[in-house]
């Protein structure tokens, strides 16, 4: 058989992968079945239908142990403490640290530490299983996709209540946008090449460097990155500081070696000597992920972290294995963060704890108005010589606004008249920040008959019927300031992504 | 966040939301005749260049839908649903027609009682592109939650005014949900000038920008490039954009800038040199 037919979650990797395939393909989907009475999530998981089709790819198994190991001990009470001993924080006293070790104790840890950790992993551990969402309250719906069951209103009241929370006196300052110089330290010394993280932790570190820096630019437009990697004892940058995602990230995945001793030192010395020179107006700030257990130094590290100290360097550590005393040190010196990660998701949510600016730095941000321009894109086709390579290229480009020179990426500083040059979308992007589209007004729907008769009865925003059974009006919402009245979804939508009020937006604002 | 559970789409099957300028500025401008593009393509024949080519956008599928909004000067509306309109599946042209135009002139009339106000004296208003973009998105999203498999969506703005720049932020702040999305927005601008806000719009999200170098080929041209599916796009020669202009508008003024001074801190653009940032103070 050829061609493509099959449920995402269900489909065998030939079937994706486009080759010929016979009926071998039905007993992985009855294995996935299997799997999916036993666990109550799909094996091969993903955001979209592209990612499920990579996870099946790639053989991409989750295999979570707080499910597989709960639903253990339910079937059989005996056999799973054993089980459970293995791969389940819960049942050891050791929490998150020595679960994943494999046999090998670890003795250079902390006593108080690991006390301390393992309360830390054992109630990480209970909030997670509490968000998880259990197959209770899946459902299949018609193209037999496992879903939440439809509970619209209950979404929209937490959601309420995160909105109602984001906007009260205390947190309705403007948040700040700053402009951050952040170096992302990256252990590759031999501890990256364990395995306790599927297929090793330098892959998923990589992975989930990819998707913090992305993230880091969406919130910090104006900030930059760079790569310091460590390895056989020795820092080495990867990449200069720059605005640029896409030239990070392909830098870092052509990297991926491990080799030797870790040293915390050094990189601290390397990202300070680069740190120190950036203009006074940027945020400094180290972000360190340790695989390592020990540190190989030329000298004394207090030293480095007092240093760093001084130079204003917030300085963070996200370990890979379990706590270590120096880098909580430095980060408290610091202003740092140190969290230890659990496993992959964990780690990936402990890294894009990150990305929005720390509160901490934004109290002491300094307004500072910094000389701008806005550049044109040229025309596609047309071809110029850009003053950043000397060389003549074909399309793309953008044109500086002062002295007319073409430079290939933005943001830069002009080469020719030194006028910093960004685009513009890219400020904009944080702007809703700024102006906030306010919360609007929960509509009881207790009202008189004859009052409902007079309220609008669809949607402003999608015209969807605001009238549910017969003649009762839904729960909905209403702008404050434009009296429309939106839908619940919309209400969400309007207030997570657009950040635009439709009824605001189509009426003439009255000059200020 | 974006509400929309999962972008399975039904193959070629079209959701096009087209965002009709009815800028009354812009059309009445050419009553007086001169090289002003109204005075070539006055509104009723605009208007009959745009529904043969909403018609035939319903003609290429039969499961393809068109949403019209309005874009007025004081207030945005919908026109016109054709998947709400009566009974289904029978959008035979002269109906379409009849509520189309039944409903526009309705809005005109509305629209200009809403704008009783301080008389305007400037010559042109800016027409509200951030509202009827607005609208459009939170239209494209019902239909993503109607369930996994639902029609692609677009957007296509037929843009006749030239931008207000205080709307700056609400245009780029609909052009990013858009780009969250992927709901691609396309331009095609009948005005004099180009427009900054639908360059940027279509280079973002990945849509088409076109302004206009005759306006008596409107239908033509609104077939040829607009009318194709996002599928099909890949395979034609469409209009490369020439060049894209990313300048911004200062918050002071809402003056269109390509330099300025912007504040370290949250980032607001200003025109000129200030002590202090009056954003964040
Ligand atoms: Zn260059
Ligand atoms: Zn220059
Ligand atoms: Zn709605
Ligand atoms: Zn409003
Ligand atoms: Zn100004
Ligand atoms: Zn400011």
């Amino acid at each position: 058989m050829r061609g493509f037919l099959g449920t995402p979650y269900y489909v065998a990797p030939e079937v994706v992968a486009g080759r010929e395939y016979g009926e071998k393909v039905d007993i992985w989907s009855a294995g996935v079945i299997l799997y999916i009475m036993l666990a109550g999530i799909p094996p091969f998981h993903g955001e979209s239908v592209a990612e499920i089709f990579e996870a099946v790819l790639r053989g991409n198994l989750r295999f979570p142990a707080r499910i597989f190991a709960c639903r253990l001990v339910h079937l059989h009470q005996s056999r799973v403490v054993a089980r459970g001993q293995f791969f389940f924080p819960m049942n050891q006293g050791g929490g998150g640290v020595a679960r994943r070790d494999g046999g090998e104790p670890r003795e250079d840890e902390d006593e108080d530490d690991e006390e301390e950790n393992s309360d830390r992993g054992l109630e990480a551990w209970r909030t997670d299983y509490a968000d998880e969402r259990s197959w209770e309250v899946l459902q299949e719906d018609e193209s037999g996709l496992l879903r939440p069951i439809d509970t619209k209103t209950l979404v929209h009241a937490q959601y309420r209540r995160r909105l109602l929370q984001r906007s009260t006196p205390a947190a309705s300052r403007i948040q700040k946008g700053l402009i951050r110089y952040l170096y992302v330290v990256i252990d590759l010394s031999r501890a990256a090449s364990e395995t306790d993280y599927y297929p090793s932790r330098m892959v998923v570190v990589a992975k989930c460097v990819e998707a913090f820096i992305r993230e880091f630019f969406d919130q910090n437009p104006l900030s930059h990155i760079g790569i310091v990697t460590v390895k056989d004892g020795v820092s080495q940058c990867l990449t200069e500081l720059g605005g640029s995602p896409d030239s990070q990230i392909k830098a870092l995945m052509g990297k991926l070696e491990c080799s030797g001793d870790s040293s915390l030192q050094n990189a601290l010395d390397l990202a300070h000597g680069y740190l120190t020179q950036i203009p006074s107006y940027g945020h400094r700030e180290v972000l360190i992920l340790y695989s390592a257990l020990n540190t190989c130094d030329p000298g004394d590290i207090m030293e480095t972290v007092n240093m760093c100290k001084k130079a204003k360097i917030r300085c963070s550590v996200v370990g890979l294995s379990a706590e270590i005393y120096i880098c909580k040190y430095l980060c408290e010196e610091t202003g740092g963060l140190y969290t230890v990660a659990l496993d992959e998701s964990h780690l990936k949510e402990l890294l894009l704890e990150h990305a929005p600016p720390p509160p901490a730095i934004a109290e002491y941000a300094v307004a500072n108005l910094i000389k701008m321009g806005f550049p044109q894109r040229g025309a596609e086709g047309a071809i110029a010589i850009c003053s950043c390579h000397k060389e003549a290229k074909v399309g793309g480009g953008y044109t500086c606004p002062r002295c007319k020179a073409r430079v290939c990426d933005l943001p830069m500083e002009c080469q020719i008249c030194g006028l910093t040059l960004i685009s513009s979308p890219h400020l904009a992007r944080s702007y809703h920040h700024l102006f906030p589209v306010a919360p609007f007004d929960e509509l009881s729907h207790t009202l008189p008959f004859r009052l409902q008769q007079k309220l609008p009865q669809t949607c402003f925003g999608c015209r969807q019927s605001l009238i549910s059974h017969g003649t009762k009006t839904s729960p909905h919402v209403c702008c404050p300031k434009c009296r429309q009245h939106f839908c619940l979804d919309c209400d969400i939508y309007i207030h997570e992504s657009l950040h635009n009020c439709p009824g605001c937006e189509s009426r003439r604002q009255q000059a200020t | 966040m974006s509400s929309a559970p999962s972008k399975l789409y039904a193959d070629d099957v079209s959701l096009v939301v087209v965002l009709l300028d009815v800028n009354p500025f812009f059309w009445a401008a050419g009553a007086s005749g001169g090289n002003h593009p109204a005075a070539t393509l006055p509104f009723s024949k605009f208007l009959k260049h745009v529904i043969p080519f909403l018609n035939s956008l319903l003609l290429l599928n039969q499961l393809n839908r068109v949403v019209l909004i309005a874009t007025g000067t004081n207030s945005c509306g919908y026109i016109y649903d054709s998947g709400s309109s009566g009974s289904e599946g029978n959008n035979r042209v002269p109906k379409v027609y009849s509520e189309i135009l039944r409903n526009l002139a309705e809005f005109v009339e509305n629209d200009r009682k809403v704008g009783r106000g301080p008389e305007r004296v400037a010559s042109s208003v800016p027409s509200l592109l951030s509202g009827s973009l607005s609208l459009a998105l939170c239209y494209i999203q019902r239909v993503f939650r109607s369930g996994p498999i639902h029609p692609q969506p677009r957007i296509l703005c037929l843009q006749a005014s030239p931008d207000g720049p205080e709307q700056y932020v609400a245009v780029m702040n609909a052009i990013f949900s858009a780009q969250r999305s992927m709901v691609p927005i396309d331009s095609c601008v009948v005005g004099v000038y180009h427009s900054a806000f639908l360059q940027q719009a279509s280079y973002i999200t990945g849509g088409v920008y076109l302004k206009l170098p005759q306006l008596d080929g409107l239908c033509q041209y609104l077939l040829a490039i607009f009318a194709s599916g996002l599928q099909s796009r890949s395979f034609l020669q469409l209009p490369k954009p020439a060049g894209v202009d990313f300048r911004a508008s200062c918050f002071c003024h809402k003056k269109t800038i390509d330099m300025g001074y912007v504040c370290s801190v949250c980032l607001s653009i200003f025109c000129k040199h200030h002590r202090r940032c009056s954003t964040c103070g």
